[in-house]
């Protein structure tokens, strides 16, 4: 018998039922990005494979993306990653329905209930607005602008100078890349604001 | 962490305290159980839930929740009175023989310096000092025997946790108590690790500062930190909070744990510097990790004539800015505006409901994230008035995480990157897309002019990738990692920060991360690399960990000072006689950085803990100048009841800790155990993460739990007349929530002081919103918080639970 290495095992063991009649509804079409790694998977052998980590718990387990036509059909963990060798618990396998989902037919799809559009909700109002992101960008620029200039501080009682804002707030966070909170404090301290904090003290 | 998940697999026992691998990370689980199949790991698990992780156990301890100071302060006195510590690392490693000021004193539950300040409770720190010899230096008795040096000190302390005391307190059975201290205290010897991994359970309390303390000082006696297999591990919750308390997306501080410039003490570049500087440590070079990332900040602009520009940092008031402080603020109409970026506070903070109600005060509410949160939707939650409520609310759609490319750092530092997959469906963007150009709308509107337009016209954000709409992610990345001023070109690492405004570098501890590694060809942070030339796990080349791609800390400790391994089998780093052999990076000088020439063992003897003055670990945490301060309840953690709780405190009169943080409104109201004679607890559950924003959303994990429930014990559920599956109503002085009864033997009553206390768990996940709405636990939860950390206490409060 031929030996199968350890990597193709786990890709034929990570796949139980359930996941081959999930796979029955991918998509057709679209480039052929497979490295040849999943030839004994038909349904894949067209996906794109993206080395990701998972988006939940602080492991840091490696996965694998599959997508095809610019949309994640499966995911699965990576079997060359240190920690998880290939393995995954059940929320880091479920991580394909944040893109997609399978639905009534049978058939892959968005996931109906991501929010795909800028939303806006006026003072009073009882429904959000779609909006397109020229408009938000600069109302919301408006809004910092008018709430820091009102309630700017230079100096303090003493006249240490403090050049701050209190009546701006930040929450947030955990789930973003560290890229972009890096990013996210730089433009909060241009701004002067001081109330910043995140899930690492809850 | 200081150590890492595979780490676990070395060790010889494990003791879980305050956390649930098996359930909230189940990959960590992993590698406790591959310990226990190849090398015969002992598995302690302490909690008041009997867990997926204790049916792993080799030995259950229930604890009553709460009670982790007495049940760690026990174990502590059981090493002492035995001799079961590591005597040679205690001595050498630790400030065990440092003497203390001989006026400092414990009674009736105080310390020494009870005092009041605006006619609030602190202490005075003044006898929490060591003792000092006329050239300034600590006065040690390595013999150990000065009734004032810190072993006798804390020996003394701790002399009132026997183990018959303890487990009045905790409620655990004493011979189960004595089992874990013996095995525990198994690991007291040169060729044996033990781990603690911890989570929430431990943090989440009104003196959690003081249960990591008591971790630390356990860990410490046993000879445990700064070898493989041993460790402080502290499970982090999510992908990325490692990562983003690193980035300081918290109030008081600057990336890389630079403090946040406060006006009560830093009125100029000069006094910060002055205030956070230490003579001794690696803060020492905190002048250089603050001008460089100044020089990040605001380039050229930033020079030595004008402090580098540091009046352009806004500064803090000496007041306290943290989760339960904003939301305490917004309620009372101070705060205008606020963002809730990739965060549900609305389900995920203590006291939800006033939570809720605090946004009504609000102008505008920014919500940045992917699906419609209970936080977005607040304006419309069950029982509000959408008309009533005048805050403007934006909703801007976020890309997950696989529809982007950046870093993220798991709890044992690895910073990883993930690669982009898919674009974000429809309009949504990366949040480096949508930072950006927030902040450019923003830099336009000041141009036309307003209040102190300097900080956000200089602020260096040049971040343009020709011919795409993203950010360009190296140019972040290079930013963060440093470069020099001249060249632009990337540093290897911190060492190369300098503090003329030659380096410019956006957080310290990140330096090296976007450095190429040589053989790979890539960025460190990009490595895939599977060599484990030692077999212990530590994967040196696979991505980056920081500091200095430095796996496991403090490893200095992991040799005696002569640099002998105490443990051969699991060696990182020794000295074989003319110089370093090095498996991991060493965490203290083993070369000198000018010359290249091998720095002897005995010099990095003497200060194996680099990041603090003293150099070594501290049994008693000293008050010890800038960067070294006590904590602010004490120099050795005390036992005290949580600020709800069913039983006096036995160990002193002071029932609960005199500084806790106890917030105002009808989210700290208090119940008395009259009326709430239950002791309640949150958790979580595998399918599901954080408020459930996302995993809410998912049709896969939303099937598999469903629905909010409450667990209660058989006893509780027969005594109340409650069969499984009945809806039941758990009320406290702060609200109610319902959920289904989930009746099983995983709780059971604790016998405390001869008294049967029953325990109610709540999970935490659901809210309004989502495919599968439920009641959220902290709508129960009270905004009583740790002094240090300002944590909420969500792990012991009291309820009453009834069939509703
Ligand atoms: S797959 Fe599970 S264990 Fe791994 S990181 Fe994700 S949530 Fe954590």
């Amino acid at each position: 018998m031929r030996k199968i290495s350890r990597r193709e095992f786990i890709k034929y063991a990570g796949l139980g039922v359930a996941a081959l009649s999930l796979l029955g509804s991918v998509g057709r079409g679209g480039p052929v990005f497979s490295q040849g790694t999943v030839g004994a998977l038909p349904k894949l052998r067209r996906a794109k494979e993206t080395r990701s980590i998972c988006a939940y718990c602080g492991c840091g387990c490696g996965l694998i993306v599959y997508s095809e036509d610019n949309r994640v059909v499966y995911v699965e963990g990576d079997p060359d990653h240190p920690i998880n060798e290939g393995s995954m618990c059940p929320k880091g396998i479920a991580l394909s329905d944040a893109n997609t989902i399978v639905n009534w037919q049978h058939r892959r799809q968005l996931n109906p209930r991501r929010i795909t559009k800028v939303l806006y909700r006026a003072p009073g109002s009882t429904c959000w607005e779609e909006k397109d992101w020229d408009w938000a960008l600069k109302e919301i620029a408006k809004r910092i602008k008018a709430t820091r200039d009102a309630t700017f501080e230079e100096k303090d009682e003493k006249g240490v100078t403090v050049n701050r804002t209190q009546a701006i707030a930040h929450l947030g966070s955990a789930s973003l890349d560290n890229e972009e909170n890096y990013l996210i404090h730089k433009f909060l301290r241009s701004l002067g604001v001081i109330n910043i904090d995140h899930h690492a003290r809850l | 962490m200081t150590n890492h998940f595979i780490d676990y697999k070395n060790s010889d026992v494990v003791m879980v305290i305050g956390a649930n691998p098996a359930e909230n990370h189940p990959q960590a689980m992993k590698w406790i159980l591959r310990g226990k199949a190849e090398r015969g790991t002992k598995l302690i698990v302490v909690d008041p839930r009997f867990t997926k992780t204790a049916a792993h156990a080799d030995i259950y301890a229930p604890i009553r929740p709460g009670t982790d100071i007495a049940f760690l302060l026990g174990i502590i006195n059981y090493a002492l009175e035995h001799n079961l510590y590591f005597h040679d690392y205690v001595v050498n490693y630790t400030n065990a023989s440092f003497l203390v000021d001989p006026n400092f004193k414990f009674e009736d539950g105080l310390f020494s310096g009870a005092t009041t300040k605006d006619g609030q409770f602190v202490y005075d720190p003044t006898t929490w000092q060591y003792q000092k010899d006329k050239d300034g230096k600590i006065k040690r008795d390595p013999t150990l025997q000065d009734p004032n040096c810190v072993f006798q000190v804390l020996k003394r302390f701790v002399s009132r946790y026997d183990i018959k005391t303890v487990c009045r307190v905790t409620g655990t059975p004493e011979d189960v108590y004595r089992q874990v201290c013996e095995l525990y205290c198994s690991t007291g010897r040169p060729d044996k690790a033990g781990n603690i991994v911890y989570a929430m359970g431990i943090t989440q309390h009104t003196y959690g500062s003081q249960n990591v303390r008591a971790v630390a000082i356990l860990q410490l006696l046993l000879g445990n930190i700064g070898i493989a297999g041993g460790g402080i591990n502290a499970q982090r919750g999510e992908s990325n909070v490692q990562g983003s308390t690193d980035m300081a997306m918290l109030y008081h501080l600057l990336p890389g744990y630079l403090s946040c410039p406060d006006a009560t003490r830093h009125p100029t570049l000069k006094d910060y510097l002055e205030k956070e500087t230490p003579k001794t440590s690696f803060w020492s070079n905190t002048p250089k990790f603050l001008i460089s990332q100044l020089k990040a900040w605001f380039g050229a602009k930033a020079t030595p004539e004008n402090e580098f520009c540091y009046q352009w940092l806004p500064k803090l008031d000496g007041k306290e800015h943290s989760h339960m402080a904003i939301f305490q603020s917004m309620a009372e109409g101070k705060i205008k505006g606020f963002f809730a970026w990739g965060q549900n506070p609305a389900v995920g903070g203590p006291a939800a409901e006033p939570t809720r109600k605090a946004m009504e005060k609000l102008d505008w509410l920014v919500v940045v994230d992917l699906f419609e949160t209970e936080t977005a939707a607040f304006w419309r939650r069950p029982g509000a008035d959408p008309r009533k409520i005048k805050t403007e609310v934006f909703f801007l759609p976020a890309a997950f995480s696989y529809e982007k490319e950046g870093t993220v750092s798991n709890s044992g530092r690895w910073i990883q990157y993930r690669w982009k997959a898919v674009d974000p469906p429809g309009d949504a963007k990366s949040d480096l897309w949508i930072v950006d150009r927030l902040f450019k709308a923003v830099r336009e509107e000041y141009r036309k002019g307003g209040r102190f337009p300097e900080p956000i016209l200089n602020m260096v954000w040049d971040y343009d990738a020709p011919g795409s709409e993203e950010p360009d992610i190296n140019k972040v990345a290079l930013e963060i990692n440093g470069y020099e001023v001249d060249t632009g070109k990337p540093l290897p690492g911190f060492a190369k920060l300098t503090n003329t405004g030659s380096t410019a570098c956006g957080c310290w501890i990140y330096a090296g991360y976007w450095y190429p590694d040589p053989d790979l060809g890539v960025v460190a942070a990009k490595r895939r690399d599977r060599t484990d030339k030692t077999g212990l796990g530590l994967y040196p080349k696979w991505s980056f960990a920081w500091p200095a791609n430095r796996r496991i800390v403090y490893n200095r400790c992991s040799c005696d000072p002569s640099g002998r391994p105490w443990d051969p089998a699991r060696a990182l780093v020794y000295w074989d006689g003319s110089k370093w052999v090095t498996f991991d990076v060493p965490d203290f000088g083993a070369k000198d950085l000018a010359t290249g020439a091998e720095i002897p063992p005995e010099k990095s003897a003497q200060n194996p803990f680099i990041m603090v003055p003293e150099g070594v670990g501290r049994l008693f945490g000293a008050q010890y100048g800038p960067r070294a301060a006590a904590l602010k309840d004490g120099p050795l953690p005390e036992h005290y009841e949580p600020i709800e709780s069913p039983v006096r405190n036995l160990m002193s009169k002071q029932q609960n800790n005199p500084l806790a943080k106890i917030y105002q409104g009808e989210g700290a109201a208090r119940g008395k155990p009259e009326k709430y004679p239950y002791i309640l607890t949150t958790h979580r559950l595998v399918e599901h993460y954080q408020s459930g924003a996302v995993t809410r959303n998912s049709p896969w994990l939303t099937e598999l739990m469903p629905e909010m429930f409450v667990g209660i014990s058989p006893r509780l559920a027969a005594k109340l007349g409650i069969k499984p599956g009945d809806r039941v109503v758990v009320l406290t002085a702060r609200g109610k929530v319902y959920g289904r009864a989930s009746v099983l033997p995983t709780l059971q009553p604790l016998k405390v002081d001869g008294k049967e206390v029953e325990v109610v768990a709540l999970p935490w996940h659901w809210g309004y919103q989502g495919m599968a709405p439920g009641d959220s636990a902290n709508v129960v939860t009270a905004l009583f918080g740790d002094p240090n950390t300002f944590i909420p206490e969500y792990k012991a409060l009291l309820c009453d639970v009834r069939k509703a």
